[in-house]
């Protein structure tokens, strides 16, 4: 009797286990297609969303510079993204010009010159700049660095350059070129931190060779350095490009938001995400209206996918490159 | 002669880049620094003990505080961490446990998914739950936020699985510990500091946007009922206020500003410096 009660209990252990992992192989499943799942989520919900707008404009949507969304006759609204995807070209092109070469100096200190005991606080503090909400960029943006323009940058900039047409116009502190500046404060966090993580990955062999031959620290970086982790700083500029053209709030707050395209950097303009917020309340059951904003969500998921996706393989690509030439 | 001045140049050009690499650091940090001068400043006056029990008043009114503000915000981050804690922590184990071809698009996915605009989580938030609901919503902004934390819980977890020694792993399973209890009670537990790590980092990103709840929460002036009704937040109320005419209210967007501040970069500098310490310990 005994013995049967034991066998009887072996064989339901054995059987609890052949199905446990049953349970976990499902969560596991769960948790793999997740991330799948939520993308083609957001795809479905951006078409089905933009639908109205697809079928009332079709293409000539990349190409109408008209923002009319309520036309004073009572007609159909017309409705183009050029002028927002101009501003965002204009804003994203500034904040690249004075973010990429900062972030590459950022990181060639954090990695190659601080002394050992200040890089772990140097990045540190670079991260808390990171962590920054942008609503609170936003903020300090529109009270402090958009008079601070008004009154110390725009004006000598119209003064000495002001036969360019980038810098004709009335100076109002609003507009692309506060915008970019803003965009620059806030991507160059990101863009050194992965522009860090590739140089921390040149192989150590390549510095040692040239520090043999008695190179200075700039010419290490210039000739064994840099050349090495060229793909992967054009991996970090493409990264940092797809963070500028998403950022939304901190862009809305100091762009003045005005459908326009003009080459003058001082005007005010608009942004893609910053169409989208901005007139969100604005729509009051105009469905075509709501659509295009919609449209142009999905024209910046577009965007902001396909650049996150090549910076992400080409880091990716680096990695396993530099990896391989440390195991050799 | 020629060698000497060969040997000053290359000096002197050293000391130049250096002096440039110093300065762009130095450079970076002045935003920062004015950022939290100006907030802290501006911020300071706003304080009071009405600031934080009270209500928003209209915007340009006076009086009042961000009591619902707050509560808004950290209910919908609670209801982010519901969703993307489990979820990011499972794909995270599922991507350490079973790499491959597979797992290598799933990281790279999420990766992209990270740098995807926040605002579009918001649109995409709208077209599934808001318009179908046909209300704003806390709940819907907490959905938003989840969607948003999924991706970053599950790097981060992968990332301090990757950092559990083989050893470990195949120890347990070589004592015929079944793969499950393996990873939940061997492989997170050993994580565990660097996973918590992860998720607080995730939590104090999220508590700082604004674009995706635009679209879901809305904003409200009042303490909520229930999840269902429109809510506030503390971003959400930076904004409006912030971009009001009003003097008073710009005051109060400080003081808003200041405290999600606080939370935020407070949460960020407890959090790694104590997985830092942690860290060097173990070295």
């Amino acid at each position: 009797m005994s013995t049967s009660l034991t066998t009887f209990g072996k064989t339901s252990r054995v059987h609890k286990r052949t199905r446990r992992p049953n349970l976990f192989l499902i969560l596991l499943i769960i948790a793999a297609i997740a991330i799948p799942c939520i993308t083609t989520i957001y795809l479905y919900a951006l078409f089905i969303g933009s639908t109205d707008s697809i079928r009332a404009f079709g293409l000539n949507f990349l190409f109408n510079t008209d923002w009319i969304p309520n036309p004073a006759n009572g007609g159909p609204p017309s409705l183009g993204a050029l002028p927002a995807i101009y501003g965002s070209i204009v804003t994203t092109a500034i904040s690249l010009l004075l973010a990429v070469p900062i972030s590459l100096g950022v990181a060639l200190f954090q990695s190659e010159l601080a002394p050992k005991k200040l890089r772990v606080p140097s990045v540190f503090m670079i991260e808390l700049l990171a962590a920054v909400p942008s609503v609170v960029y936003g903020l300090w943006g529109l009270l402090f660095l958009v008079p601070f323009m008004r009154d110390y940058i725009n004006p000598p900039l119209k003064q000495f350059l002001g036969f360019l047409p980038l810098f004709q116009g009335p100076i109002t502190g609003l507009g692309m070129l506060t915008a970019g500046v803003i965009l620059a404060i806030m991507i160059i966090p990101y863009g050194s931190s992965v522009m860090r993580e590739v140089i921390t990955a040149v192989p150590r062999s390549q510095r040692e060779a040239c520090i043999a031959l008695g190179a200075t620290n700039w010419e290490t970086i210039r000739t064994a350095v840099i050349p090495f982790a060229r793909t992967g700083i054009i991996a970090a500029v493409v990264l940092a490009l797809g963070r500028a053209i998403g950022e939304t709030m901190a862009v809305i707050m100091v762009i003045g938001n005005v459908a326009r395209i003009s080459p003058s950097l001082f005007l005010p303009a608009e942004t893609i995400p910053s169409v989208i917020a901005n007139e969100f309340t604005e729509v009051a059951g105009n469905n075509v209206y709501l659509a295009a904003l919609f449209e142009l969500g999905l024209i910046l998921f577009a965007i902001a996918f396909l650049m996150n996706l090549a910076g992400r393989v080409l880091v990716s690509r680096l990695s396993y490159k530099a990896g391989r030439d440390v195991s050799a | 002669m020629s060698v000497l001045s060969l040997r000053m140049r290359k000096r002197v050009t050293n000391s130049l880049f250096i002096g440039l690499a110093t300065f762009c650091f130095l450079l970076a940090l002045v935003p920062l620094a004015a950022i939290l001068y100006q907030t802290i400043m501006s911020g300071y006056g706003a304080l009071s003990l009405d600031f934080f029990t009270q209500v928003t008043p209209p915007i340009g009114g006076a009086g009042g505080g961000i009591l619902n503000a707050i509560e808004g915000s950290l209910v919908m981050v609670a209801i982010a961490a519901l969703i993307g804690t489990p979820l990011g922590v499972f794909t995270g184990a599922y991507l350490a446990e079973y790499p491959g071809k597979f797992a290598y698009q799933v990281r790279l996915l999420a990766e992209v998914l990270t740098g995807v605009p926040s605002i579009v989580t918001g649109i995409v938030v709208y077209v599934l739950i808001v318009s179908t609901q046909h209300r704003f919503s806390a709940l819907s902004g907490g959905i938003a936020l989840g969607f948003m934390m999924i991706p970053i819980v599950t790097i981060s977890t992968h990332e301090s699985l990757k950092l559990v020694s083989s050893s470990i792993r195949e120890g347990a399973l070589a004592l015929g510990i079944s793969r499950a209890k393996t990873t939940v009670y061997v492989l997170l537990s050993t994580a565990r500091s660097g996973v918590i790590t992860g998720i607080a980092l995730a939590v104090a990103r999220v508590m700082g946007e604004t674009a995706p709840l635009l679209f879901t929460a809305l904003g409200s002036q009042f303490l909520m009922t229930s999840l269902n009704d429109p809510a506030a937040s503390m971003t959400l109320l930076i904004f409006d206020f912030g971009t009001s005419p009003y003097e008073n209210s710009h005051v109060f967007a400080w003081g808003a500003a200041l405290i999600l501040l606080v939370i935020v970069l407070g949460l960020n500098i407890v959090v790694r410096t104590a997985s830092r310490l942690k860290f060097a310990a173990t070295e």
